[in-house]
C-alpha cells in the first residue's frame, strides 16, 4: 500500500464520517463544523489529484466564506427545542420523496459512468495555469455566463438590502 | 456670548476640503508627533530606588513629640481635636500619677490619642493649634494598609522615639521639625 | 505522485525547518508583547516594564507564567469542546501561514540544496488567503461557545470585519500578482530582486493591503474586540487564563506573519536593496543574512503596527464598514484595473 493510498483511504473515511455526523448532529452549529471538516477532506483529495488550485479555492470559498455565512445565520437563530416549528407529516413525506429522487439520479449517473481512475502522476489540469488556460479559452462562454449569474445575484442582494 | 477665557477658540465648521477628506496627511502628522515623543525625556521616577524630594513644607503623618528628657508633651487639652476640620482626632485625658513624672511632662496627659488617617486631610491645623509643641506633621506618607482599622493610628503609632533611649531614631523621626524653614 | 515521493532527508530537513520557524514565530510574538509595552511607554513618555530582568527583558516570561497560573474558568452553560477549540484554532491558523513564506535563498548544506521555505507550492499566496479566511473560525467558535450574548455579537462583529477586509486585501493582491505573473511567493521575491520592489509599482496597492492587514490582525484603529468601554469587549470576553492568552498571542503571531508577508510581497522579501547578493553563491551564511534582512523588515513593520496603535484612535463600527466597503474596495478595484491596463499595454 503506497502512501497515496493510505492518505486516500484515511481522507475518504474521515470525509464520509464527518458527512454522516453533519447530518446526524442535533445542533446545527456542530453540523456546520462537521461540514467544514468534510470540505477539508475533499480538499485533501484534490491535493492527491495534484489539483492544488481547486483544493485551496475549495477551502477559501466554501470553508472560508460560505460556511462562515452559514454560521452567522445559525448562531443568530434561537435554536431552543421549544422554538423549533413542528414539521407536518406532508412536509416530511415531501422531503423524503425529493431526497429519494436525488439519490436515484445520483445512482443512475454513477451507474452510467465508466470506472475511470484519475491519473495521479501526471494530472496537471488542476494547476492554476492550466486551469486558467482551459477556462479562458475552451470554456470562456460558460465562464462568463456564470459570472453574469453572480452579478445578478449581487444586484439582487443590493436591491433587497436597499429596501426599507 | 462672552467668552469665559481668552483661550477659547471659534470652532471651524467649514466642510472638509478634499485634502482633509483623505485623512492621510493628518494621520502622518499625528504619527510624527508620537514619534517625536520617543526621544523625549521621561518624567517617570523609578520609585523605590529613586525618590522624589519632598518640598520643604510637605505635610505628612503626624507624630506626638517628646521633650529632651523623653517625656510626652501632650496634655490632652483637645485644642487639636477642636481645630481639626476633618474631625480625625479623638483623645481621652488622664491624670498623671505620682512616679510617672519621667513619662509625662504635665499633670494631665493623653491616655488615648487616635488619629483616623482616612479622615485626616493633612492640613496642619493641629500643629498650629497645639500650645505645647506636642504634635507635628512629618515628611513621611501614610503607608498603605489592608483594613480600615490599620488606618486609625493609636498613640503608640504616633509617638516619636524616646530621645534618651533611642537618640538615633529620634533624630531621624524628628527630621526638619522645629527648624525654621524659609 | 511527486508530492509524496519523498526521501527521508527531506522529511528531516522540513521537520527542522518547521520547528525552527514556529519557534521563531512564537519567540517574536512573545517579544512583540514586550515591544508593544515598551513602545507604548516610550510614545507616552514613560519607561515601560523594567523590573523583570535587565530592561525588563524577562517580562514576557513573567506574563506567560501569570497567564498559566491564573484560574481557568469555563462557563457552565458553554459547549466545552468548542470553548477549548476556539483558542486552539486561533493559534493554529496563526502559525500555519508561515509555511509558504520564503525565509531566505536556497542554501547548500553538506552538498544538499536546502530551500529556506517549508512548502514552495504554486498557489502560495492563495494558501495564505485560505488560512487567513479560516482564522474567522477561531473567533466565531470561541464567541458562540461562550454562551454569552455579548461574546456572540462581538464574534459576529469581528468575523464580519475580517471578511469585509479580506475582499479589499485580495483585490490589492491581484494587482501584485499581475505584475509578478505567479502565485508562488518564491517567484514573487525573485521577480522583485530582478525588477525592483513591488512597492515602487504598487504604492496604492500596498497602502490598501497594509490597512487591510491592520484590520485582519484586529489592530488599532480596527481593534474593536478590545473596545471594552464602548462595546463591552470582544469575542474572548468569557475566556480566562491561558485560553485568553492564546487569543491575544495569536494576534501577535498574526501581526508577525502579516509583517513578513508584506515584506515578501512588497519589499523584496529577503532581498538586500542596492546589493547584488546573487553573486555571493549559496553558502549557508548567505541564507542567514537574507533571513536576517527579512526579519529586519518584519520588525520594522511590527514597529509601524505598534506606532499606529499608539497614535490613532479606534474606528466606530459603521466607520469601519464604510471604509472597508465604500472606500478600500473601490480603490482596490480601480488599482487592479489600472494595473491590468498598464501590464497589458507594456506587454504588447
Amino acid at each position: 500500500m503506497s502512501i497515496t493510498q493510505i492518505l486516500f483511504w484515511t481522507l475518504s473515511i474521515v470525509a464520509l464520517f464527518s458527512a454522516l455526523m453533519m447530518i446526524t448532529s442535533k445542533n446545527p452549529v456542530y453540523s456546520v463544523l462537521w461540514l467544514i471538516v468534510t470540505f477539508f477532506c475533499i480538499s485533501g483529495h484534490y491535493i492527491l489529484l495534484n489539483a492544488q488550485f481547486l483544493a485551496i479555492v475549495n477551502i477559501i470559498v466554501y470553508a472560508g466564506a460560505i460556511m462562515v455565512l452559514f454560521l452567522f445565520v445559525i448562531m443568530l437563530m434561537n435554536l431552543g427545542k421549544d422554538t423549533e416549528p413542528q414539521k407536518s407529516k406532508w412536509l416530511k413525506l415531501a422531503s423524503a420523496v425529493s431526497g429519494g429522487c436525488l439519490l436515484l439520479v445520483l445512482i443512475a449517473v454513477l451507474r452510467k459512468t465508466e470506472t475511470h481512475m484519475a491519473d495521479l502522476t501526471s494530472g496537471e489540469i488542476g494547476l492554476i495555469q492550466n486551469l486558467g488556460k482551459v477556462l479562458f479559452n475552451q470554456y470562456v462562454v460558460p465562464f462568463e455566463i456564470s459570472s453574469i449569474l453572480f452579478l445578478s445575484a449581487m444586484v439582487g442582494a443590493v436591491v433587497i438590502g436597499k429596501k426599507e | 456670548m462672552q467668552a469665559l477665557t481668552k483661550r477659547s477658540k471659534q470652532v471651524d465648521r467649514r466642510p472638509m476640503t478634499a485634502m482633509e477628506k483623505m485623512y492621510l496627511p493628518s494621520i502622518i502628522k499625528g504619527m510624527g508627533i508620537t514619534f517625536s515623543h520617543l526621544f523625549k525625556k521621561k518624567p517617570t521616577i523609578n520609585y523605590p530606588e529613586q525618590q522624589r524630594p519632598f518640598s520643604a513644607v510637605f505635610r505628612g503623618v503626624q507624630i506626638l513629640n517628646r521633650d529632651e528628657e523623653g517625656r510626652e508633651r501632650c496634655t490632652a487639652c483637645g485644642l487639636c481635636a477642636v481645630a481639626c476640620p476633618a474631625e480625625a482626632i479623638t483623645m481621652e485625658a488622664a491624670e498623671r500619677q505620682p512616679g510617672e513624672e519621667n513619662l509625662y511632662r504635665e499633670e494631665k496627659y493623653a491616655a488615648k490619642y487616635e488619629i483616623n488617617m482616612l479622615r485626616c486631610i493633612f492640613c496642619g491645623f493641629c500643629e498650629e493649634a497645639c500650645p505645647k509643641d506636642a504634635i507635628y506633621l512629618t515628611q513621611t506618607f501614610t503607608p498603605a494598609n489592608y483594613g480600615r482599622e490599620g488606618f486609625i493610628y493609636k498613640k503608640e503609632d504616633l509617638l516619636i522615639p524616646n530621645p534618651v533611649t533611642q537618640p538615633e531614631e529620634y533624630a531621624k523621626a524628628k527630621g526638619t521639625i522645629g527648624k525654621d524653614i524659609k | 505522485m511527486y508530492l509524496l515521493q519523498f526521501d527521508w532527508f527531506i522529511v528531516l530537513e522540513k521537520f527542522i525547518l518547521i520547528a525552527a520557524i514556529v519557534t521563531i514565530a512564537l519567540v517574536v510574538a512573545m517579544y512583540s508583547t514586550y515591544a508593544e509595552r515598551k513602545i507604548a511607554a516610550f510614545l507616552q513618555d514613560r519607561r515601560g516594564p523594567n523590573r523583570a530582568g535587565p530592561f525588563g527583558l524577562l517580562q514576557p516570561m513573567a506574563d506567560g507564567l501569570k497567564l498559566f497560573m491564573k484560574e481557568e474558568i469555563i462557563p457552565l452553560a458553554s459547549s466545552k469542546f468548542l470553548f477549548i477549540l476556539g483558542p486552539m484554532l486561533a493559534m493554529i491558523t496563526a502559525t500555519m501561514t508561515s509555511a509558504v513564506i520564503p525565509w531566505g535563498t536556497t542554501i547548500e548544506i553538506a552538498g544538499r540544496q536546502v530551500p529556506l521555505q517549508i512548502a514552495d507550492i504554486n498557489i502560495g499566496i492563495l494558501y495564505v488567503f485560505g488560512v487567513v479566511s479560516l482564522g474567522v473560525y477561531g473567533i466565531m467558535i470561541g464567541g458562540w461557545a461562550s454562551n454569552n450574548k455579548f461574546s456572540l455579537i462581538a464574534a459576529i462583529r469581528g468575523a464580519s470585519q475580517m471578511i469585509s477586509y479580506e475582499l479589499a486585501m485580495g483585490l490589492a493582491l491581484i494587482a501584485v500578482l499581475m505584475i509578478s505573473g505567479s502565485l508562488r511567493l518564491s517567484v514573487i521575491v525573485q521577480e522583485q530582486i530582478q525588477h525592483g520592489w513591488n512597492i515602487i509599482y504598487q504604492p496604492l496597492g500596498f497602502l490598501i493591503f497594509f490597512i487591510c492587514a491592520l484590520a485582519e490582525c484586529n489592530r488599532t484603529p480596527f481593534d474593536l474586540p478590545e473596545a471594552e468601554n464602548e462595546l463591552n469587549f470582544g469575542y474572548h470576553q468569557e475566556y480566562s487564563s491561558m485560553k485568553l492568552g492564546f487569543y491575544l498571542f495569536a494576534e501577535y503571531i498574526n501581526m508577525f506573519i502579516s509583517s513578513v508577508i508584506m515584506a515578501t510581497l512588497f519589499f523584496g522579501g529577503y532581498d538586500i536593496p542596492f546589493v547584488n547578493e546573487g553573486a555571493w553563491g549559496n553558502a549557508w551564511w548567505v541564507g542567514v543574512v537574507g533571513f536576517g534582512v527579512l526579519m529586519l523588515k518584519a520588525v520594522l513593520f511590527i514597529f509601524l503596527f505598534m506606532w499606529i496603535r499608539w497614535t490613532i484612535p479606534r474606528f466606530r463600527y459603521d466607520q469601519l464598514m464604510n471604509l472597508g466597503w465604500k472606500k478600500l474596495l473601490p480603490l482596490a478595484l480601480a488599482n487592479m484595473l489600472l494595473t491590468a491596463v498598464v501590464v497589458l499595454l507594456l506587454n504588447r
